[in-house]
């Protein structure tokens, strides 16, 4: 793999670009691998590459049943941020937060992260309380967040009302180390990585079926033909139910549409990324200018990959009435995702009922940001056969012991 | 839009009047139970890609619960029935039947 640099740029200027060479390999599947990844979005492509980082293991194929990065990774926000509550959140969220600070010299590959800062606005005095519970968990977990004044909320974010008539800004949580990253460069940079230590990112290849014998996983059968592994690890979060049924078991996961939109690009008018969980949207202006706007998820399973209209109409409502100047502005673009939301909103990195087959899924409405962290402890957890520190708490046993990381209070609609 | 009839109070109502109440005919466990079956009862759930069963409740009409055959691959609706039926009905199953022919029937 040639190096991205600066000079690199001014070799291929004079020679008229033709020596840029494909950033992966598209490669015909082995017979076997070490490890299979079901699923290159960002979490696979993450797990494979700190399996072949942390600990050597590059015997791995991804296999990916459209494009790489095309699920959830090319369909978010790309939001970042770790201010939550729970202490095995804040950990794993945490060090995901960290390595997108270090991922674009890591990668060799700009990823464009933007610690710009987030904010996330309280508008009632419950959530003045949760916040302010918020910081001080986050003080003790070692996060850095603050809880600001609806003063500081206007110098940091001036199109904001704070004097909106239905829901007035009372404070906000901040977490200034937040922010934002270009989330395709975060899946194209990681897969030329795991390409460069020898991995094979099979993309247009749909797992059929996973073959088992005397409960341990030995194989997947896909469109192009049957791959024998010695571990198995499936990272399809919104699919990830279809992929389990294939494997024998359930999964305490639900199947859900979430939205987002981008407006016309505008003069720069935000640097910060501003999060309103009462009125129900999220705002940033991307590089390009354009003000990027989610919301919350459609109330029942749905894998179309598109949302119900409504959910749009009340997300722009609500981010009217709290940045008022956006009111004449055009909408350009509308998609959606298949979001797999838990009972307690927080992720399961774990051992599977089957043997050798491991699962990284769960994630609902906010894994871009776990990125890093998320394949970090999910390659612990394969490399190992058991999960480390980070990936403990997540397991699916934590159902039947009634042991939940409960996020849905602190996190809200934008989780 | 998603339009459902409810067959409580015969409105088709679109889905802002309509509140989700997830997967429908789930087997219930009370004391006594295993921690397998409350576990698989509280969280376990089908998440099928296709035909699902489910619960809805008519909130902005008449308030009642109802039962709904949908694929949530297409979004296409087979058919809504009372909320007081402890199976899919047949006639809804011969007919979602007759649509997917792959599909492998009604499980709880």
């Amino acid at each position: 793999m040639k190096r991205y640099s600066a000079f690199a740029i001014a070799r291929e200027a004079v020679r008229y670009h033709q020596g840029w060479e494909r950033a992966w390999a598209s490669p015909v599947p082995k017979k076997e691998y070490d490890v299979i990844i079901v699923g290159a979005g960002g979490h696979g492509l993450a797990t494979a590459f700190y399996l072949g980082k942390n600990f050597g293991i590059t015997n791995v194929a991804i296999i990916e049943k459209g494009w790489l990065g095309g699920g959830n990774t090319g369909r978010n926000t790309t939001i970042i941020r770790s201010n939550y509550l729970q202490d095995p959140s804040a950990a794993i969220y945490e060090k995901a937060r960290s390595l997108y600070e270090t991922m674009s010299q890591d990668l060799n590959y700009n990823v464009m992260f933007s610690p710009r800062g987030v904010m996330m606005l309280a508008q009632t005095e419950h959530e003045v309380r949760g916040y302010k519970r918020t910081a001080h968990a986050n003080a003790l977990q070692g996060v850095k967040t603050e809880f600001i004044t609806p003063g500081k909320v206007k110098y940091l974010c001036p199109i904001i009302e704070v004097n909106g008539p239905r829901f007035p800004v009372l404070g906000a949580l901040w977490q200034a180390r937040g922010g934002t990253a270009r989330h395709d460069a975060v899946a194209w940079g990681y897969a030329r990585a795991c390409s460069d230590m020898g991995m094979d990112i099979i993309q247009q290849c749909e797992v059929t079926g996973i073959t088992q014998a005397k409960g341990q996983v030995t194989g997947v059968e896909t469109s192009k033909g049957a791959i024998k592994c010695k571990k198995l690890a499936m990272v399809v979060a919104g699919h990830c139910g279809v992929l389990a049924e294939k494997a024998g078991f359930r999964l305490p996961v639900e199947s859900v549409a979430l939205q987002a939109l981008v407006s016309e690009p505008i003069k720069p008018c935000m640097d910060v990324v501003v999060m309103a969980n009462t009125v129900h949207g999220y705002m940033s202006q991307s590089d390009k200018g354009e003000m990027v706007i989610g919301g919350g998820t459609d109330g029942f399973n749905n894998y179309t990959q598109r949302g119900s209209f409504h959910h749009i109409e009340e997300t722009v409502r609500a981010l009217v009435e709290t940045f008022p100047m956006i009111s004449r502005l055009k909408m350009l673009r509308q998609w959606g995702g298949i979001v797999d939301v838990t009972g307690d909103r927080s992720p399961i990195l774990s051992k599977t009922p089957l043997g050798n087959c491991f699962i990284n899924c769960g994630w609902g409405t906010g894994g871009f940001k776990a990125i890093p962290g998320s394949g970090w402890a999910m390659a612990e957890t394969i490399a190992k056969g058991e999960p480390g520190a980070l990936a403990a708490p997540f397991g699916l046993d934590r159902f039947k012991e009634g042991r939940f990381i409960d996020e849905s209070v602190a996190a809200g609609v934008a989780h | 839009m998603l339009l459902l009839t409810c067959p409580n109070c015969g409105v088709e109502a679109d889905e802002t009047e309509l509140s989700a109440g997830g997967q429908a005919h789930l087997k219930r466990f009370a004391a006594g139970s295993s921690d397998d079956e409350f576990e698989s009862y509280l969280f376990h759930r089908s998440n099928a890609k296709g035909v699902h069963f489910e619960r809805w409740r008519h909130s902005y009409g008449c308030g009642k619960w109802f039962l709904a055959a949908r694929d949530t691959n297409t979004l296409e609706v087979f058919g809504t029935y009372p909320a007081q039926t402890p199976e899919p009905p047949k006639d809804l199953i011969a007919a979602i039947k007759k649509k997917r022919p792959d599909w492998k029937g009604f499980a709880k």
